[in-house]
Parts: C-alpha cells; sequence; structure tokens
C-alpha cells in the first residue's frame, strides 16, 4: 500500500498557496505536515482526500484492492467541522455514519468505549463539549475502516488524557498497516513520524 | 442510502427544524385569499385550486436553501462528497431531496384538503388538488435541489434559489393547475395535462439531482 502525492500546487481562490509538495508514505508510516497558519496545510488535506483539485500534480494510491481503487476511497478525512448533526444522538450520528461509508468495523458504542465517551452515546450531540465532540468525530474513524487517515487539527479542544489515548488509536491504525496524515501544531505522539514542513511562498 | 433517508427525516421531525413553517405559511396564504377576494362562493370555488397550488408551490420552497447548506456547515457535505466511490453523489442527492419532500412538503399535501375548504372547492376538486400535488410537488424539490447546489456557499441564499427555480417551476404550476381544473371544469380534460405532470416529475427526477450534483462538485472549497 502506498500514498504518493507527486509535485502537487495547492490553489486558493485563484491563488497559489503551495507548489512542488511531494511525499510518499508506504503502509505503517505517518506524516506530520507542519507550518505557519495559512502555509496550505488544510488545502494539501483536502487535495490528498479529492475534495479539492490539485492545481498541477498528481495524488495516487496503490495497493488497495478493488475496496480502495484510488485515493479519494482511501480516506477517512476529519477536517475542522466534526460532520455531526446536533439534533441526532451520539448513536444515531455515528449508527449513520457507519451505514453510509460502509466497510463496518466497531459499533458505534465499541468505538464510542474507544474514545472514552461509552457513557454518553443517548445524548443529542449537541450538548457535548468541544473535547467530547471532537473524541465523538474521532470515533467516526473506527466504526467503518479506511487505510488512509486525513487528520487536520485532530488534537484541537482535547484534554490530555484524551490526546495519550488518541496516539495509542493512531499506532494502532500504523500498526495494523494503515497510513496517517495529519496536518499539526501540536507533537501527536508518533515515534518515527516523517515530517513535511510547509512555509508561505 | 436507506440510513441517510431515515437521518434526514428523522432531522427534518426533530425539534428546530422549520419543517412546520412550511404548512403554516400554506395556511396563511390560503386564509387571506377569501379576505382579499370576497364572499363570492363560485368566485373563490373557481380560483380556489390554482390558490391551493399556489400555496403550496411557495411554501415548498422555503427551507429549499437549507437542502445542503445545513450538512455544509457541520462538514457533513464533505464526507458525502468523499463516498463518491461508494454512491454516487447524484443519488446521494435524490435521496436528501426525497428526504426534504417528505417532511416539509408531504404534510403540505396533507393539509391541502383542509385548506380547499376555505376556498369552497367541491370534493372532487379537493381530491384533484390533492392527488396533483402529491405528483407535481416533487419536482418542485427536484428543481430546488438545483438551486440550494448552486448557492451551498452562499450564507444567506434563502430568497436567491427562490428567484433562481421559480421561473423553473412555471411548467408544474401550469400543468398542475390545469389538471385540478380539468377535474371539475366539465370540458377541460383532466388525464392529459395531469399525465404531463407526471413527465414533469420524472424527467426533473433525473435531471435535478444529477445537475445539482454538479454544482456541488464544483463548489467544493
Amino acid at each position: 500500500m502506498r500514498l504518493a502525492v507527486e509535485n502537487v500546487d495547492g490553489e486558493r481562490g485563484g491563488e497559489l498557496v503551495f507548489s512542488g509538495v511531494s511525499f510518499a508514505l508506504d503502509a505503517g508510516r505517518a506524516l506530520l505536515v507542519t507550518g505557519p497558519n495559512g502555509a496550505g496545510k488544510s488545502t494539501l488535506l483536502r487535495i490528498v482526500a479529492g475534495l479539492l483539485p490539485a492545481a498541477a500534480g498528481a495524488v495516487t494510491f496503490a495497493g488497495g484492492a478493488e475496496a480502495f481503487p484510488d485515493a479519494k476511497a482511501a480516506c477517512h478525512y476529519l477536517g475542522h467541522p466534526n460532520g455531526m448533526k446536533a439534533a441526532l444522538t451520539v448513536e444515531e450520528n455515528l449508527a449513520f455514519w457507519r451505514d453510509f461509508l460502509g466497510e463496518q468495523r466497531l459499533s458505534p458504542l465499541e468505538a464510542l468505549e474507544m474514545v472514552g465517551l461509552g457513557e454518553i452515546g443517548h445524548l443529542p450531540f449537541g450538548y457535548l463539549s468541544t473535547g467530547q465532540r471532537r473524541r465523538t468525530a474521532i470515533a467516526r474513524l473506527l466504526i467503518s475502516y479506511r487505510p488512509v487517515w486525513l487528520l487536520d487539527e485532530p488534537t484541537a479542544g482535547l484534554d490530555h488524557a484524551s490526546e495519550a489515548r488518541f496516539s495509542e488509536l493512531m499506532r494502532a491504525h500504523l500498526s495494523d498497516g494503515g497510513i496517517i496524515v495529519a496536518a499539526t501544531h501540536l507533537p501527536l505522539g508518533l515515534e518515527g513520524a516523517e515530517e513535511l514542513r510547509m512555509g508561505a511562498i | 442510502m436507506l440510513a441517510l433517508y431515515l437521518r434526514d427525516v428523522k432531522l427534518g421531525f426533530r425539534a428546530g427544524s422549520g419543517a412546520l413553517t412550511g404548512v403554516l405559511f400554506f395556511l396563511a396564504v390560503v386564509t387571506v385569499i377569501p379576505f382579499g377576494v370576497g364572499p363570492d362562493l363560485n368566485l373563490l370555488a373557481r380560483i380556489g385550486p390554482a390558490i391551493l397550488w399556489i400555496g403550496a408551490l411557495l411554501a415548498s420552497l422555503l427551507g429549499l436553501d437549507r437542502l445542503f447548506q445545513a450538512d455544509r456547515e457541520d462538514g457533513s457535505l464533505d464526507l458525502l462528497l468523499g463516498a463518491q466511490d461508494r454512491h454516487m453523489l447524484a443519488l446521494t442527492v435524490l435521496v436528501k431531496c426525497l428526504a426534504h419532500w417528505t417532511t416539509a412538503v408531504l404534510p403540505l399535501v396533507i393539509v391541502t384538503p383542509l385548506l380547499g375548504l376555505f376556498m369552497n372547492v367541491p370534493p372532487i376538486g379537493l381530491a384533484a388538488a390533492m392527488l396533483t400535488l402529491l405528483i407535481g410537488t416533487p419536482a418542485i424539490t427536484f428543481i430546488g435541489a438545483v438551486g440550494a447546489a448552486l448557492t451551498v456557499a452562499l450564507p444567506r441564499g434563502g430568497l436567491l434559489v427562490s428567484v433562481i427555480i421559480l421561473p423553473l417551476t412555471i411548467p408544474v404550476l401550469i400543468f398542475g393547475v390545469a389538471a385540478s381544473r380539468g377535474a371539475v371544469a366539465e370540458p377541460d380534460p383532466f388525464l392529459p395535462p395531469f399525465l404531463i405532470l407526471s413527465a414533469l416529475t420524472l424527467f426533473f427526477a433525473v435531471i435535478g439531482p444529477a445537475a445539482a450534483a454538479l454544482s456541488l462538485r464544483g463548489a467544493a472549497d
């Protein structure tokens, strides 16, 4: 399994944000994308996720067999918004994404246990605190399987205990042969992760 | 796909979704007409089906702008777009339209007979108006999906959606009213306009979601 990004240029509103970004990751590898605000970290992740077209260059994903033919199909994208509905309960939200995203793994309840929210599955998502919402979004990564995790500031709003727990989940994903690309300002507790420093042009 | 339909229906009926706003607006439009037109019962009966259709059309435009915007704001839209390889985007849009129709427009169809009584519409006319609305209003939602997709990134796109799609809904209105009048006014036929109305709905069920999907793909940022 290999995720490769070759000479990708990123554009935001017609202006070049970064150019010539390349990296390649094999199974079990992680990449931390760092850099000042506005360097294009989120843009890069959205391009890899297939949500934005690359101005130049290519994103390729190989070795995902039939279930994951390209990078878009192989990605879990965790952006700034959590992708949950405030009016539905935490469990309903997760159950929906589990059905919709396919490749089902953990049940919503098990996934909530993994992020330490086992007790609050029955609450509407809107009642949760910022950190609890983020943990629910992280639980989404566990309910259906994708080899590649694209994480945009994944630990924003998490306390230390949850950060440590999330590091463990990420390490488990990597040792399972997954790939992680994370844009972050904070250390994520991943040893041996490569780093891609992006600077404003 | 069924999961998406059920989620959107559930969201539609939960507190704060505004599904009932449409019914209240429909009620407001239809009840003020007799006060404006006057107590001429024959006149009211004659224009009744048309008023019901206009009211339902305007009421079903309410809330259309939130069709994709709500999903965009909480990040769900990214995930729906990201799952394109598993679920064809046009199909996802179709399912969202059907769920929107179920929660926001179907209640309008259900209260139509009640509101028709205000307009002195005879029972056969009430049945015809309800049937034509049941068949015709999905077309409005499908057309509306295109407008909603075009304005998904605009924070105050509500009125713009209505303005964009209103001209396109005119044929639906014309044939809907023609069919419901045909059921009561003797020389006018019922079946031909009704069949054209059904054809319009089927036509827009394909064109609308496909165009909306194209537009959503282009609106990614």
